[in-house]
């Protein structure tokens, strides 16, 4: 799969890396100047994510993630980036990605997106559509029932589904250790009766290459396959958390060595398609990406009464109540 | 299916009709074919579902109809039948997935309230959860434990669902197809005693029943019994015997808990002034609780005695033995009612 790739995708890889880490840099200054919530940074997983979502075709084929990757399907569109800036404010058009986008908006709770691709899949199957859905998910999220649920239902229906786990080492606090005594996350993939695949996560072409063949396999009908993309979580779970409390120092440093941005850049420095000046470009470009995304977020307009919007596509009457008794207290006549 | 009495019965006067009488889980099961019938997007699964026909036999007949892709025989696992439909609805399919007993929502808690629920909302109308869930439910059939759980006011306390309660056979048809074609989540709740202990006419055809809106199952000026689900049968056998006393107790059935039919509960008040309220649950936090302040909100100046709840009680549903005395009865409601005829003005 590999030797499809092209130079220009190699260099498209890096920037798409590179827009992501400078986005999850801004929002958690972001977060740090009380301007939006909290957030949970991509630092140290983008090769898994951009390398995933090179193996993938935009028009037909679906991710649903959890709440960090949104950052690194650049691939998908500006919009993705646009959408989860306004996520991040806390607008409720942050949840809503429009067609004909094949992307979920953010998941919070941890492993519900794995059974949801499972459904879509299954969809994508019986309504003979051609395409893929891919979940990202944690090492923590894989001690959730949703992930067995997910994992078996997958096996016995075999739709075209692919489970990704990202294993940044962390859940939070918790090691992997304190996550499973099994060889590994895709181990598990054999009492799904599906295939189970480990590769290097800080390699956007080892992530591209397994991805491309679970595409493969699931394109032509054999069903789901559990990949364990292995890489190291470089900054806190999120802006809420501080992992010096926890995360060994030594074990940072050696994680920071094999950072993704600094690995796959030396690569494509050592294939000459790469040199400073792209990386000054792709640095600028990650600027404005995440420059756009703030405008365009911080600019929706928001009315309070918004708030009552799509529950259900006809609002009860009671909601229609509720509505008219905010607007008159909102306008001050009792 | 084995009761229908005929396709084009005849009334007494001899007047061909179109109708014909049918117990509640046959209603639900030509409905269920019907619906598959009209849109192939349409699918049904869950346990035992396929092969067997249902627990019940709600869905019988429907896998020789449709085949292996549109009436599945799930894993053994709620969440994963409530996660694949969020999955499905949102791929373009119309899921009706059942779950067994609604003891056992609470294993697939997570994707109703967390993500079912809140999908459309979560992402402002860009996927809807159109997926009917149907689920038995109440007492009175001498279960195991969990297979018998009133959860209503559990569900109705989670925004975005909207929670229905058929007392006959033919709203089970027009409620059941109203679910399948609406395009949010719907809870569909079946009673157990209901599925061969309410019979009656059914509109052959098609036949819709919009949500939100009560129905009285007997008119009654002097006390209203608001019920709904199987207990809407016990309440117009308490109010038959109160005719019979001369004494006029009207029973509102709900059909719907949401949407809420707000109006006619008020009008209810306004006509009798004294109010029961019935359901299976636990009281604390419950339905008639919901009812009770709506009555408040709306109605309280039309109030001539306080309403009374006719409920379970604060305990886990119990075991047999201790069935008949839990779950509300004609005595039991008859003391409620006598209670109000009773009450000063």
């Amino acid at each position: 799969m590999a030797s499809t790739l092209h130079n220009e995708d190699l260099v498209g890889m890096l920037c798409e890396m590179i827009k992501a880490r400078i986005a999850s840099d801004r929002l958690w200054s972001l977060q740090r100047q009380g301007r939006i919530g909290t957030i949970a940074p991509i630092n140290g997983q983008e090769a898994t994510v951009v390398g995933a979502s090179w193996a993938l075709d935009p028009d037909h084929d679906w991710v649903l993630p959890q709440y960090r990757e949104p950052m690194g399907l650049g691939r998908y569109g500006p919009e993705i980036l646009h959408r989860f800036a306004a996520w991040a404010i806390g607008h409720p058009q942050g949840g809503h990605i429009p067609e004909p986008l094949r992307v979920f908006p953010p998941q919070i709770s941890l492993a519900t997106q794995i059974l949801h691709a499972v459904g879509l899949a299954w969809a994508l199957k019986l309504r003979k559509e051609p395409g893929v859905a891919l979940t990202f998910f944690g090492d923590g999220s894989s001690s959730e029932g949703d992930f067995y649920e997910a994992g078996n239902l997958a096996g016995v229906l075999e739709v075209p589904v692919i489970f990704l786990c990202s294993n940044n080492q962390w859940a939070i606090s918790t090691p992997t250790s304190r996550q499973t005594a099994a060889a590994g996350f895709a181990a598990k993939a054999e009492a799904f009766g599906i295939p189970g695949v480990t590769v290097d996560g800080n390699d956007p072409l080892a992530v591209f290459e397994v991805v491309g063949a679970a595409r493969d396999r699931a394109l032509a009908g054999k069903g789901a396959t559990l990949i364990e993309a292995v890489n190291y979580r470089l900054g806190a779970h999120t802006t809420a958390d501080d992992p010096t409390r926890y995360v060994p120092a030594d074990a940072l440093a050696a994680a920071k060595e094999r950072d993704p941005l600094i690995v796959f850049r030396r690569q494509l420095e050592d294939r000459g398609i790469w040199d400073q000046a792209m990386q000054t470009g792709a640095e600028r470009a990650g600027e404005r990406a995440i420059d756009d995304a703030w405008a365009w977020a911080s600019n929706l307009p928001l009315h309070q009464t918004d708030l009552f919007d799509h529950v259900f596509a006809t609002p009860t009457l009671r909601q229609q109540q509720q509505r008219n008794g905010l607007i008159e207290y909102l306008q001050g006549t009792p | 299916m084995s009761d229908q009495t005929a396709s084009e019965a005849q009334t007494a006067s001899g007047t061909l009709r179109n109708e014909e009488t049918l117990t509640m889980v046959s209603a639900i099961n030509q409905t269920l074919m019907a619906e598959m019938h009209r849109d192939e997007r349409v699918m049904v699964f869950g346990e035992d579902v396929a092969l067997s026909g249902g627990v019940f036999r709600a869905t019988e007949g429907l896998l020789d109809e449709f085949g292996h892709e549109r009436v599945v025989d799930m894993p053994l696992a709620e969440a994963a039948i409530l996660g694949a439909a969020a999955g499905l609805a949102a791929g373009g399919m119309i899921p009706v997935p059942e779950i067994q007993f609604l003891g056992f929502s609470y294993q697939a808690m997570h994707q109703l309230a967390g993500q079912i629920a809140r999908f459309r909302y979560r992402t402002q109308g860009r996927f809807s959860m159109g997926i009917t869930i149907r689920v038995p439910f109440g007492g009175g059939v001498r279960t195991p434990e969990l297979h018998s759980d009133s959860l209503e006011g559990q569900l109705a306390n989670i925004a975005g669902l909207k929670i229905v309660t058929p007392a006959t056979a033919a709203d089970a048809k027009g409620l059941l197809t109203e679910a399948i074609r609406d395009p949010d989540p719907v809870v569909f709740l079946e009673p157990l005693r209901g599925y061969r202990g309410i019979k009656g006419p059914v509109p052959i055809g098609e036949h819709r029943v919009p949500f939100g809106k009560a129905r009285w199952a007997s008119p009654g000026d002097d006390v209203t019994i608001i019920a709904w689900s199987y207990q809407v049968e016990v309440a117009v056998r308490v109010s038959r015997q109160f005719a019979e006393q001369g004494i006029s107790v009207g029973v509102l059935d709900l059909r719907s808990l949401v949407p809420l039919d707000i109006a006619s509960i008020v009008a209810a008040v306004e006509r009798t002034g004294r109010v029961v309220i019935v359901e299976e649950a636990v009281p604390t936090g419950g339905f008639a609780a919901e009812i009770m302040a709506t009555i408040n909100e709306h109605a309280f100046y039309s109030l001539e005695a306080p309403p009374i709840r006719v409920s379970g009680f604060d305990t886990p549903y119990p075991v047999g033995m201790f069935e008949d005395t839990y779950v509300p009865d004609v005595r039991r409601i008859e003391a409620a009612v006598n209670k109000l005829i009773n009450a000063a003005p």
